[in-house]
Protein backbone atom coordinates (compact mmCIF):
# COMPACT_ATOMS: atom_id res chain seq x y z
CA UNK A 1 0.00 0.00 0.00
CA UNK A 2 1.31 3.50 -0.97
CA UNK A 3 -0.28 6.71 0.49
CA UNK A 4 -0.06 10.09 -1.09
CA UNK A 5 -0.58 13.43 1.17
CA UNK A 6 -2.80 16.47 -0.41
CA UNK A 7 -2.80 19.63 0.41
CA UNK A 8 -6.66 20.38 0.01
CA UNK A 9 -9.11 18.00 0.69
CA UNK A 10 -13.19 17.89 0.82
CA UNK A 11 -16.00 15.19 1.38
CA UNK A 12 -16.34 11.55 3.11
CA UNK A 13 -14.08 8.86 2.83
CA UNK A 14 -14.74 6.51 -0.32
CA UNK A 15 -13.15 3.85 -2.25
CA UNK A 16 -13.25 2.66 -5.78
CA UNK A 17 -11.36 2.14 -9.12
CA UNK A 18 -9.17 4.90 -10.75
CA UNK A 19 -9.27 6.85 -13.59
CA UNK A 20 -5.83 8.20 -14.57
CA UNK A 21 -5.22 10.55 -17.46
CA UNK A 22 -2.75 13.90 -17.93
CA UNK A 23 -5.54 16.28 -18.77
CA UNK A 24 -7.75 18.52 -17.80
CA UNK A 25 -11.34 18.52 -16.31
CA UNK A 26 -14.29 20.90 -16.50
CA UNK A 27 -18.22 19.06 -16.79
CA UNK A 28 -19.30 21.23 -19.10
CA UNK A 29 -16.31 21.65 -21.62
CA UNK A 30 -15.34 17.64 -21.63
CA UNK A 31 -17.85 15.45 -20.57
CA UNK A 32 -21.24 14.52 -21.80
CA UNK A 33 -23.22 14.28 -18.59
CA UNK A 34 -26.19 12.69 -20.13
CA UNK A 35 -24.52 9.42 -20.98
CA UNK A 36 -22.14 9.91 -18.75
CA UNK A 37 -18.72 9.59 -20.84
CA UNK A 38 -16.31 12.40 -21.56
CA UNK A 39 -17.09 13.74 -24.88
CA UNK A 40 -14.60 15.92 -25.87
CA UNK A 41 -12.62 14.62 -28.73
CA UNK A 42 -9.47 15.19 -27.79
CA UNK A 43 -9.76 14.34 -24.21
CA UNK A 44 -7.32 11.50 -23.37
CA UNK A 45 -9.80 9.89 -21.80
CA UNK A 46 -12.56 10.35 -24.73
CA UNK A 47 -15.18 7.95 -25.07
CA UNK A 48 -14.68 6.60 -21.36
CA UNK A 49 -16.77 6.39 -18.59
CA UNK A 50 -16.22 8.41 -15.56
CA UNK A 51 -19.61 7.48 -13.48
CA UNK A 52 -18.53 6.19 -10.30
CA UNK A 53 -14.85 6.37 -10.96
CA UNK A 54 -12.29 8.11 -9.12
CA UNK A 55 -10.38 10.13 -11.56
CA UNK A 56 -6.94 11.33 -11.74
CA UNK A 57 -6.26 14.35 -13.84
CA UNK A 58 -3.91 17.51 -13.92
CA UNK A 59 -6.11 20.53 -13.64
CA UNK A 60 -9.58 22.09 -13.62
CA UNK A 61 -10.09 23.63 -17.00
CA UNK A 62 -12.58 26.26 -17.96
CA UNK A 63 -15.54 27.78 -16.73
CA UNK A 64 -17.68 28.36 -13.96
CA UNK A 65 -20.49 25.70 -14.92
CA UNK A 66 -18.61 22.50 -13.05
CA UNK A 67 -20.20 24.24 -9.52
CA UNK A 68 -23.78 23.69 -10.68
CA UNK A 69 -23.31 20.75 -12.74
CA UNK A 70 -21.49 18.38 -9.65
CA UNK A 71 -24.58 18.87 -7.57
CA UNK A 72 -26.71 18.19 -10.61
CA UNK A 73 -25.10 15.22 -11.60
CA UNK A 74 -24.95 13.74 -8.26
CA UNK A 75 -28.70 13.90 -8.13
CA UNK A 76 -28.84 11.79 -10.97
CA UNK A 77 -26.59 9.66 -10.26
CA UNK A 78 -24.09 10.23 -13.37
CA UNK A 79 -21.00 11.40 -11.26
CA UNK A 80 -17.63 10.06 -10.22
CA UNK A 81 -16.83 9.00 -7.03
CA UNK A 82 -14.64 10.99 -6.28
CA UNK A 83 -11.91 13.81 -8.10
CA UNK A 84 -8.30 13.89 -7.43
CA UNK A 85 -5.80 16.37 -9.10
CA UNK A 86 -2.99 18.06 -9.26
CA UNK A 87 -4.02 21.67 -8.69
CA UNK A 88 -7.36 22.53 -8.59
CA UNK A 89 -9.13 26.02 -9.35
CA UNK A 90 -12.10 27.67 -6.86
CA UNK A 91 -14.61 26.61 -9.07
CA UNK A 92 -14.19 22.34 -8.56
CA UNK A 93 -13.86 23.06 -4.55
CA UNK A 94 -17.04 25.26 -4.67
CA UNK A 95 -18.70 22.45 -6.49
CA UNK A 96 -17.33 19.28 -4.29
CA UNK A 97 -18.57 21.95 -1.65
CA UNK A 98 -22.13 21.95 -3.19
CA UNK A 99 -22.70 18.93 -4.21
CA UNK A 100 -21.32 16.73 -1.69
CA UNK A 101 -18.68 15.56 -3.93
CA UNK A 102 -14.94 14.02 -2.19
CA UNK A 103 -12.15 15.73 -3.52
CA UNK A 104 -8.44 16.37 -2.76
CA UNK A 105 -5.75 18.55 -4.94
CA UNK A 106 -2.45 19.00 -4.08
CA UNK A 107 0.63 16.55 -4.03
CA UNK A 108 4.24 16.05 -3.97
CA UNK A 109 5.18 15.23 -7.39
CA UNK A 110 2.63 14.31 -10.52
CA UNK A 111 0.29 12.47 -9.25
CA UNK A 112 -1.19 11.17 -12.79
CA UNK A 113 2.05 9.50 -12.78
CA UNK A 114 1.76 8.00 -9.16
CA UNK A 115 -1.40 6.18 -9.39
CA UNK A 116 -1.97 3.27 -11.73
CA UNK A 117 -4.97 3.49 -14.18
CA UNK A 118 -7.31 0.84 -12.94
CA UNK A 119 -5.62 0.61 -9.55
CA UNK A 120 -8.41 0.82 -6.50
CA UNK A 121 -7.58 3.68 -4.33
CA UNK A 122 -8.94 4.62 -1.07
CA UNK A 123 -9.32 8.53 -0.16
CA UNK A 124 -9.75 9.96 3.23
CA UNK A 125 -10.16 13.74 3.01
CA UNK A 126 -10.10 13.85 6.99
CA UNK A 127 -6.43 13.15 7.00
CA UNK A 128 -5.65 14.31 3.58
CA UNK A 129 -5.01 10.92 2.58
CA UNK A 130 -4.82 9.21 -1.13
CA UNK A 131 -4.14 5.15 -0.66
CA UNK A 132 -3.25 3.00 -3.17
CA UNK A 133 -4.03 -0.53 -2.35
CA UNK B 1 -11.17 30.45 9.40
CA UNK B 2 -11.21 33.46 11.70
CA UNK B 3 -15.15 35.03 11.86
CA UNK B 4 -16.07 38.47 13.19
CA UNK B 5 -19.03 39.07 15.41
CA UNK B 6 -21.12 39.20 12.34
CA UNK B 7 -20.05 35.95 10.66
CA UNK B 8 -20.26 33.92 14.12
CA UNK B 9 -24.03 35.58 14.46
CA UNK B 10 -24.73 34.37 10.33
CA UNK B 11 -23.40 30.77 10.91
CA UNK B 12 -25.12 30.52 14.01
CA UNK B 13 -28.44 31.15 12.37
CA UNK B 14 -29.69 34.50 13.94
CA UNK B 15 -30.01 36.40 10.63
CA UNK B 16 -31.97 33.51 9.38
CA UNK B 17 -31.24 30.06 7.39
CA UNK B 18 -30.35 31.21 4.46
CA UNK B 19 -27.50 33.46 5.42
CA UNK B 20 -26.49 30.54 7.76
CA UNK B 21 -26.31 28.15 4.66
CA UNK B 22 -24.55 31.09 2.24
CA UNK B 23 -21.77 31.96 4.90
CA UNK B 24 -21.79 27.54 5.90
CA UNK B 25 -20.60 26.98 2.11
CA UNK B 26 -18.53 29.55 1.99
CA UNK B 27 -16.20 28.51 5.47
CA UNK B 28 -16.28 25.63 3.29
CA UNK B 29 -14.58 26.27 0.30
CA UNK B 30 -12.19 28.68 2.89
CA UNK B 31 -10.83 26.19 4.50
CA UNK B 32 -10.26 23.65 1.61
CA UNK B 33 -7.89 26.86 0.41
CA UNK B 34 -6.60 27.79 3.97
CA UNK B 35 -8.68 30.96 4.02
CA UNK B 36 -7.84 32.97 7.09
CA UNK B 37 -10.67 35.50 7.27
CA UNK B 38 -13.38 36.69 5.13
CA UNK B 39 -13.23 39.81 2.47
CA UNK B 40 -16.46 41.97 2.33
CA UNK B 41 -17.36 42.50 -1.34
CA UNK B 42 -18.95 45.35 -2.75
CA UNK B 43 -20.89 43.51 -6.26
CA UNK B 44 -21.42 40.04 -7.11
CA UNK B 45 -22.08 38.30 -10.21
CA UNK B 46 -23.68 34.62 -10.56
CA UNK B 47 -23.40 32.55 -13.39
CA UNK B 48 -26.87 30.30 -13.47
CA UNK B 49 -28.19 29.17 -16.84
CA UNK B 50 -30.00 26.61 -16.39
CA UNK B 51 -28.34 23.96 -18.39
CA UNK B 52 -26.10 24.12 -15.58
CA UNK B 53 -28.72 24.07 -13.08
CA UNK B 54 -30.82 21.22 -14.41
CA UNK B 55 -34.20 20.28 -12.04
CA UNK B 56 -32.16 19.90 -9.22
CA UNK B 57 -30.58 23.47 -9.10
CA UNK B 58 -33.75 25.43 -9.75
CA UNK B 59 -35.30 23.15 -6.72
CA UNK B 60 -32.39 24.64 -4.30
CA UNK B 61 -33.13 28.14 -5.88
CA UNK B 62 -36.81 27.56 -5.21
CA UNK B 63 -36.14 26.62 -1.77
CA UNK B 64 -34.42 29.58 -0.58
CA UNK B 65 -37.10 31.53 -1.59
CA UNK B 66 -39.57 29.80 0.79
CA UNK B 67 -36.75 29.95 3.77
CA UNK B 68 -36.55 32.56 6.47
CA UNK B 69 -40.48 33.22 5.48
CA UNK B 70 -39.88 34.40 2.24
CA UNK B 71 -37.87 37.10 3.13
CA UNK B 72 -34.00 36.60 2.42
CA UNK B 73 -32.65 38.93 0.24
CA UNK B 74 -29.18 39.34 -1.10
CA UNK B 75 -27.10 42.01 0.44
CA UNK B 76 -25.16 43.73 -1.72
CA UNK B 77 -25.65 44.57 -5.52
CA UNK B 78 -26.00 40.95 -7.22
CA UNK B 79 -26.80 40.43 -10.55
CA UNK B 80 -26.44 37.27 -13.32
CA UNK B 81 -24.62 36.22 -16.54
CA UNK B 82 -26.35 35.52 -19.48
CA UNK B 83 -29.84 33.20 -19.22
CA UNK B 84 -30.32 29.98 -21.51
CA UNK B 85 -32.28 31.70 -23.25
CA UNK B 86 -33.64 34.68 -25.78
CA UNK B 87 -37.41 34.14 -25.04
CA UNK B 88 -38.67 36.21 -28.01
CA UNK B 89 -35.91 34.15 -30.18
CA UNK B 90 -36.55 30.78 -28.57
CA UNK B 91 -39.03 29.28 -31.54
CA UNK B 92 -35.80 30.21 -33.49
CA UNK B 93 -33.55 28.23 -31.78
CA UNK B 94 -35.85 25.32 -31.45
CA UNK B 95 -35.34 25.22 -28.01
CA UNK B 96 -37.60 22.73 -26.44
CA UNK B 97 -40.36 24.37 -24.18
CA UNK B 98 -39.22 22.66 -20.82
CA UNK B 99 -35.89 24.07 -20.55
CA UNK B 100 -37.70 27.52 -21.07
CA UNK B 101 -40.07 27.00 -18.27
CA UNK B 102 -36.72 26.13 -16.07
CA UNK B 103 -35.73 29.29 -17.24
CA UNK B 104 -38.91 31.08 -16.19
CA UNK B 105 -38.87 29.64 -12.59
CA UNK B 106 -35.01 30.67 -12.05
CA UNK B 107 -35.70 34.19 -13.01
CA UNK B 108 -38.69 34.21 -10.55
CA UNK B 109 -36.36 32.79 -7.84
CA UNK B 110 -33.65 35.02 -8.30
CA UNK B 111 -36.07 38.07 -8.59
CA UNK B 112 -37.45 37.06 -4.68
CA UNK B 113 -33.75 37.06 -3.56
CA UNK B 114 -33.23 40.48 -4.84
CA UNK B 115 -31.12 39.37 -7.88
CA UNK B 116 -31.13 42.06 -10.22
CA UNK B 117 -31.49 40.22 -13.76
CA UNK B 118 -28.94 42.14 -15.70
CA UNK B 119 -28.22 38.68 -18.20
CA UNK B 120 -25.03 39.79 -19.31
CA UNK B 121 -21.25 38.43 -19.68
CA UNK B 122 -20.08 41.70 -20.52
CA UNK B 123 -21.05 43.79 -17.38
CA UNK B 124 -17.69 45.52 -16.96
CA UNK B 125 -18.35 46.95 -20.77
CA UNK B 126 -22.51 47.54 -19.60
CA UNK B 127 -23.45 47.80 -16.00
CA UNK B 128 -20.18 49.13 -13.47
CA UNK B 129 -16.24 48.55 -13.69
CA UNK B 130 -15.05 47.17 -10.72
CA UNK B 131 -12.07 49.48 -9.53
CA UNK B 132 -8.73 49.10 -8.74
CA UNK B 133 -7.95 46.84 -5.40
CA UNK B 134 -12.00 46.78 -5.62
CA UNK B 135 -13.10 42.95 -3.83
CA UNK B 136 -15.91 41.63 -5.93
CA UNK B 137 -17.33 38.24 -6.19
CA UNK B 138 -17.78 37.73 -9.99
CA UNK B 139 -18.76 34.09 -11.79
CA UNK B 140 -17.90 33.66 -15.15
CA UNK B 141 -14.24 33.38 -16.37
CA UNK B 142 -14.48 36.42 -18.54
CA UNK B 143 -15.68 38.46 -16.12
CA UNK B 144 -13.26 37.49 -13.75
CA UNK B 145 -10.46 37.68 -16.00
CA UNK B 146 -11.03 40.90 -17.23
CA UNK B 147 -12.16 42.59 -13.78
CA UNK B 148 -8.38 40.86 -12.27
CA UNK B 149 -6.22 42.49 -15.15
CA UNK B 150 -7.91 45.18 -17.05
CA UNK B 151 -9.60 47.17 -14.20
CA UNK B 152 -7.01 45.81 -11.20
CA UNK B 153 -9.98 44.70 -9.10
CA UNK B 154 -10.11 41.09 -6.74
CA UNK B 155 -12.04 38.21 -7.89
CA UNK B 156 -11.88 34.39 -7.66
CA UNK B 157 -14.12 32.34 -9.97
CA UNK B 158 -17.54 32.43 -8.03
CA UNK B 159 -19.59 29.57 -9.13
CA UNK B 160 -23.10 30.42 -9.23
CA UNK B 161 -24.11 28.76 -5.38
CA UNK B 162 -20.58 30.42 -4.16
CA UNK B 163 -21.52 33.86 -5.99
CA UNK B 164 -24.78 33.98 -4.87
CA UNK B 165 -23.58 33.16 -1.17
CA UNK B 166 -21.43 36.14 -1.52
CA UNK B 167 -24.51 38.25 -2.52
CA UNK B 168 -26.20 36.77 0.45
CA UNK B 169 -23.74 37.10 3.35
CA UNK B 170 -21.75 40.09 1.49
CA UNK B 171 -18.22 38.45 1.82
CA UNK B 172 -16.19 36.27 0.40
CA UNK B 173 -13.27 33.82 1.75
CA UNK B 174 -9.74 35.54 1.17
CA UNK B 175 -7.85 33.68 -0.57
CA UNK B 176 -6.06 33.42 -4.40
CA UNK B 177 -6.41 36.47 -5.77
CA UNK B 178 -7.70 38.63 -3.19
CA UNK B 179 -4.27 38.17 -1.75
CA UNK B 180 -1.46 40.25 -2.63
CA UNK B 181 1.08 37.60 -3.09
CA UNK B 182 -1.05 35.47 -5.36
CA UNK B 183 -1.02 38.58 -7.88
CA UNK B 184 2.76 38.53 -8.64
CA UNK B 185 3.35 37.37 -12.19
CA UNK B 186 4.59 33.55 -12.12
CA UNK B 187 5.22 32.92 -15.83
CA UNK B 188 6.94 34.87 -18.53
CA UNK B 189 5.98 35.37 -22.38
CA UNK B 190 7.17 37.63 -24.76
CA UNK B 191 5.46 37.44 -28.38
CA UNK B 192 6.90 40.31 -31.60
CA UNK B 193 3.61 40.58 -33.08
CA UNK B 194 0.62 41.94 -32.06
CA UNK B 195 -2.94 41.13 -33.28
CA UNK B 196 -5.33 42.89 -34.92
CA UNK B 197 -8.53 41.47 -35.08
CA UNK B 198 -10.74 40.02 -32.38
CA UNK B 199 -10.19 36.15 -33.51
CA UNK B 200 -6.43 37.11 -33.56
CA UNK B 201 -6.56 38.41 -29.56
CA UNK B 202 -8.75 35.67 -28.74
CA UNK B 203 -6.02 32.92 -30.23
CA UNK B 204 -3.37 34.85 -28.75
CA UNK B 205 -5.49 34.54 -25.29
CA UNK B 206 -5.63 31.04 -26.26
CA UNK B 207 -2.35 29.88 -26.79
CA UNK B 208 -1.02 31.89 -23.93
CA UNK B 209 -3.93 30.26 -21.39
CA UNK B 210 -3.10 26.63 -23.11
CA UNK B 211 0.61 26.84 -21.74
CA UNK B 212 0.13 29.00 -18.46
CA UNK B 213 -2.07 25.71 -17.64
CA UNK B 214 -4.12 26.24 -14.28
CA UNK B 215 -5.64 28.41 -12.21
CA UNK B 216 -3.06 29.55 -10.10
CA UNK B 217 -0.72 30.87 -12.77
CA UNK B 218 -0.34 34.85 -13.58
CA UNK B 219 1.27 35.10 -17.04
CA UNK B 220 3.18 38.89 -17.72
CA UNK B 221 3.42 39.48 -21.41
CA UNK B 222 5.86 41.07 -23.11
CA UNK B 223 5.89 42.97 -26.50
CA UNK B 224 2.60 44.20 -27.45
CA UNK B 225 2.45 47.30 -29.11
CA UNK B 226 -0.12 49.77 -28.18
CA UNK B 227 -3.21 49.58 -26.20
CA UNK B 228 -5.82 47.18 -27.27
CA UNK B 229 -9.16 48.16 -26.76
CA UNK B 230 -12.10 46.62 -24.59
CA UNK B 231 -13.20 44.58 -27.01
CA UNK B 232 -9.69 42.89 -27.75
CA UNK B 233 -9.08 42.44 -23.91
CA UNK B 234 -12.47 40.98 -23.69
CA UNK B 235 -11.52 38.18 -26.07
CA UNK B 236 -8.28 37.81 -25.54
CA UNK B 237 -8.70 37.20 -21.52
CA UNK B 238 -12.02 35.17 -22.11
CA UNK B 239 -10.12 33.27 -24.21
CA UNK B 240 -7.11 32.66 -22.16
CA UNK B 241 -9.52 31.92 -19.20
CA UNK B 242 -11.25 28.90 -21.17
CA UNK B 243 -7.99 27.80 -22.00
CA UNK B 244 -6.31 27.79 -19.10
CA UNK B 245 -8.43 28.09 -16.45
CA UNK B 246 -6.39 31.92 -15.91
CA UNK B 247 -7.87 34.36 -13.88
CA UNK B 248 -5.32 37.31 -14.07
CA UNK B 249 -2.70 38.13 -16.56
CA UNK B 250 -0.59 41.57 -16.42
CA UNK B 251 0.67 42.97 -20.21
CA UNK B 252 3.63 44.71 -19.72
CA UNK B 253 2.76 48.71 -20.27
CA UNK B 254 -0.85 48.28 -20.60
CA UNK B 255 -2.67 46.76 -17.08
CA UNK B 256 -2.76 48.67 -14.26
CA UNK B 257 -0.33 45.96 -11.99
CA UNK B 258 2.22 46.24 -14.47
CA UNK B 259 3.49 49.38 -16.02
CA UNK B 260 7.21 47.88 -15.29
CA UNK B 261 7.94 44.32 -15.41
CA UNK B 262 9.10 44.68 -12.01
CA UNK B 263 6.19 45.63 -10.41
CA UNK B 264 4.59 42.54 -10.74
CA UNK B 265 7.87 40.23 -10.40
CA UNK B 266 8.25 39.39 -13.82
CA UNK B 267 11.99 40.66 -14.15
CA UNK B 268 13.06 37.96 -11.82
CA UNK B 269 11.51 35.26 -14.15
CA UNK B 270 13.14 33.99 -17.38
CA UNK B 271 11.26 34.18 -20.70
CA UNK B 272 9.78 30.51 -21.11
CA UNK B 273 7.86 31.00 -24.15
CA UNK B 274 7.91 33.06 -26.79
CA UNK B 275 4.82 33.34 -28.77
CA UNK B 276 4.55 34.29 -32.66
CA UNK B 277 1.95 34.80 -35.71
CA UNK B 278 2.53 31.52 -36.81
CA UNK B 279 1.28 30.11 -33.46
CA UNK B 280 -1.65 31.84 -33.98
CA UNK B 281 -2.42 31.00 -37.00
CA UNK B 282 -1.82 27.32 -35.91
CA UNK B 283 -4.19 27.42 -33.76
CA UNK B 284 -6.57 29.04 -35.86
CA UNK B 285 -5.74 26.41 -38.81
CA UNK B 286 -6.46 23.68 -35.68
CA UNK B 287 -10.01 24.85 -36.06
CA UNK B 288 -10.26 24.78 -39.87
CA UNK B 289 -11.36 21.14 -40.22
CA UNK B 290 -13.83 21.79 -43.18
CA UNK B 291 -14.70 24.56 -45.29
CA UNK B 292 -18.73 24.32 -45.52
CA UNK B 293 -20.63 25.66 -42.49
CA UNK B 294 -24.39 24.97 -41.13
CA UNK B 295 -24.34 27.91 -38.67
CA UNK B 296 -22.63 31.64 -37.75
CA UNK B 297 -22.25 32.63 -34.55
CA UNK B 298 -20.81 36.04 -32.67
CA UNK B 299 -21.11 34.96 -28.94
CA UNK B 300 -18.48 34.39 -25.57
CA UNK B 301 -18.29 36.83 -25.30
CA UNK B 302 -21.42 39.18 -25.84
CA UNK B 303 -21.22 41.79 -28.21
CA UNK B 304 -20.41 45.41 -27.23
CA UNK B 305 -22.11 48.04 -29.63
CA UNK B 306 -19.02 48.43 -31.33
CA UNK B 307 -19.10 44.94 -32.23
CA UNK B 308 -22.28 45.17 -33.69
CA UNK B 309 -21.70 48.38 -35.26
CA UNK B 310 -19.14 46.48 -36.93
CA UNK B 311 -21.00 43.21 -37.81
CA UNK B 312 -24.28 45.24 -38.84
CA UNK B 313 -21.65 47.50 -42.04
CA UNK B 314 -20.41 43.75 -43.08
CA UNK B 315 -24.24 42.44 -42.71
CA UNK B 316 -25.49 45.20 -44.67
CA UNK B 317 -27.12 44.39 -48.05
CA UNK B 318 -26.36 40.53 -47.93
CA UNK B 319 -28.60 38.14 -48.33
CA UNK B 320 -27.48 34.93 -45.94
CA UNK B 321 -27.70 31.12 -46.85
CA UNK B 322 -27.03 30.13 -43.06
CA UNK B 323 -28.19 30.69 -39.93
CA UNK B 324 -26.03 33.94 -38.39
CA UNK B 325 -26.20 34.50 -34.59
CA UNK B 326 -25.59 38.13 -32.97
CA UNK B 327 -25.83 37.65 -29.41
CA UNK B 328 -25.51 40.39 -27.11
CA UNK B 329 -26.78 41.51 -23.32
CA UNK B 330 -30.32 43.49 -22.45
CA UNK B 331 -28.63 46.60 -22.00
CA UNK B 332 -26.71 46.90 -25.31
CA UNK B 333 -29.67 45.75 -27.01
CA UNK B 334 -31.97 48.68 -27.49
CA UNK B 335 -28.89 50.47 -28.70
CA UNK B 336 -28.53 48.35 -31.61
CA UNK B 337 -32.43 48.39 -32.34
CA UNK B 338 -31.82 52.53 -32.15
CA UNK B 339 -29.12 52.78 -34.38
CA UNK B 340 -31.00 50.12 -36.93
CA UNK B 341 -27.72 47.54 -36.32
CA UNK B 342 -30.25 45.16 -35.10
CA UNK B 343 -32.47 45.61 -38.31
CA UNK B 344 -29.36 45.79 -41.05
CA UNK B 345 -28.30 42.24 -39.34
CA UNK B 346 -32.15 40.81 -39.42
CA UNK B 347 -32.82 41.89 -43.00
CA UNK B 348 -29.84 40.17 -44.26
CA UNK B 349 -31.22 36.87 -42.60
CA UNK B 350 -29.47 37.41 -39.59
CA UNK B 351 -30.63 37.40 -35.82
CA UNK B 352 -29.29 39.50 -32.86
CA UNK B 353 -30.52 37.24 -29.43
CA UNK B 354 -30.23 39.41 -26.03
CA UNK B 355 -29.65 37.95 -22.86
CA UNK B 356 -28.27 34.64 -23.62
CA UNK B 357 -25.25 33.09 -24.39
CA UNK B 358 -25.05 30.30 -27.34
CA UNK B 359 -23.18 28.14 -25.48
CA UNK B 360 -25.32 28.62 -22.34
CA UNK B 361 -28.34 27.85 -24.14
CA UNK B 362 -28.99 23.65 -24.35
CA UNK B 363 -26.66 23.76 -27.16
CA UNK B 364 -26.37 19.90 -27.89
CA UNK B 365 -30.01 20.16 -28.13
CA UNK B 366 -30.41 23.35 -30.58
CA UNK B 367 -27.67 21.92 -32.59
CA UNK B 368 -29.79 18.45 -32.57
CA UNK B 369 -32.96 20.27 -33.67
CA UNK B 370 -31.40 23.04 -36.22
CA UNK B 371 -29.16 20.63 -37.82
CA UNK B 372 -26.39 22.46 -36.97
CA UNK B 373 -22.97 20.40 -36.82
CA UNK B 374 -20.49 22.70 -38.62
CA UNK B 375 -20.05 26.52 -36.78
CA UNK B 376 -18.11 29.24 -38.29
CA UNK B 377 -17.54 31.93 -34.93
CA UNK B 378 -14.79 34.90 -34.48
CA UNK B 379 -14.49 33.86 -30.83
CA UNK B 380 -12.06 31.03 -29.55
CA UNK B 381 -13.76 31.15 -26.62
CA UNK B 382 -16.41 29.33 -28.58
CA UNK B 383 -14.46 26.82 -30.42
CA UNK B 384 -12.73 25.63 -27.39
CA UNK B 385 -16.36 25.23 -25.50
CA UNK B 386 -18.39 23.64 -28.50
CA UNK B 387 -16.21 20.61 -29.52
CA UNK B 388 -17.74 18.69 -26.56
CA UNK B 389 -21.14 19.75 -27.66
CA UNK B 390 -20.48 17.74 -30.70
CA UNK B 391 -20.05 20.59 -33.18
CA UNK B 392 -16.71 20.99 -35.34
CA UNK B 393 -16.63 24.84 -34.69
CA UNK B 394 -14.42 27.00 -36.88
CA UNK B 395 -12.78 29.93 -36.10
CA UNK B 396 -12.36 32.93 -38.74
CA UNK B 397 -12.58 36.62 -38.59
CA UNK B 398 -15.99 38.30 -38.01
CA UNK B 399 -15.29 39.53 -42.03
CA UNK B 400 -14.76 35.45 -43.26
CA UNK B 401 -17.15 34.38 -41.30
CA UNK B 402 -19.95 37.19 -42.09
CA UNK B 403 -19.12 35.98 -46.07
CA UNK B 404 -19.64 32.39 -44.82
CA UNK B 405 -23.10 33.05 -43.79
CA UNK B 406 -23.83 34.47 -47.69
CA UNK B 407 -22.17 31.62 -49.45
CA UNK B 408 -22.47 28.46 -47.33
CA UNK B 409 -18.78 28.00 -46.82
CA UNK B 410 -16.01 29.45 -45.68
CA UNK B 411 -13.02 30.91 -47.69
Amino acid sequence: MKELVARHAIGKSVSGIALVAHDGFSARYDLDRIGGTFSRPTHKLAGQSYVGKILVLDTAKGGVASAWMLREMASRGIIPLALVFNSVNPILAQGAAFGGLTMLAGFDGEITAQVPNGATVEIDPEKSLLRIL
Amino acid sequence: MKLNEIERAMLAGELGEVPKMALAHQVQVGEFFHAEDFVPVTQAHIMADTESLGEEGVRWLESLTKADGGKARVRVPTITDPRGTDFAKASVLKQPVRFLELERRTIDAFTRLGVLMTDTCINYQTIQAPTRGESVAFGDTGVVIYSNSVCGARSNYEGGPSALSAGLTGRTPRYGFHLDTQRRATIRMRTDWTPTTLNEWGALGGLIGRLAGNYWAVPVIEGLEGSPGSDAMKHFGAAMASFGSIALFHLVGITPEAARIEDCGGDKLPVAHRIGKKDVEALEASYAAESDIDVVVFSAPQLSIYELRALSALCDGRKFVRPLLAVTSPQIKPDADRFGYTQKIEAAGGHVLSGMCFYQSYAREIAEANGWKRLATNSTKLVNILGGYGYVPMLASMERCVEAAEKGHLS
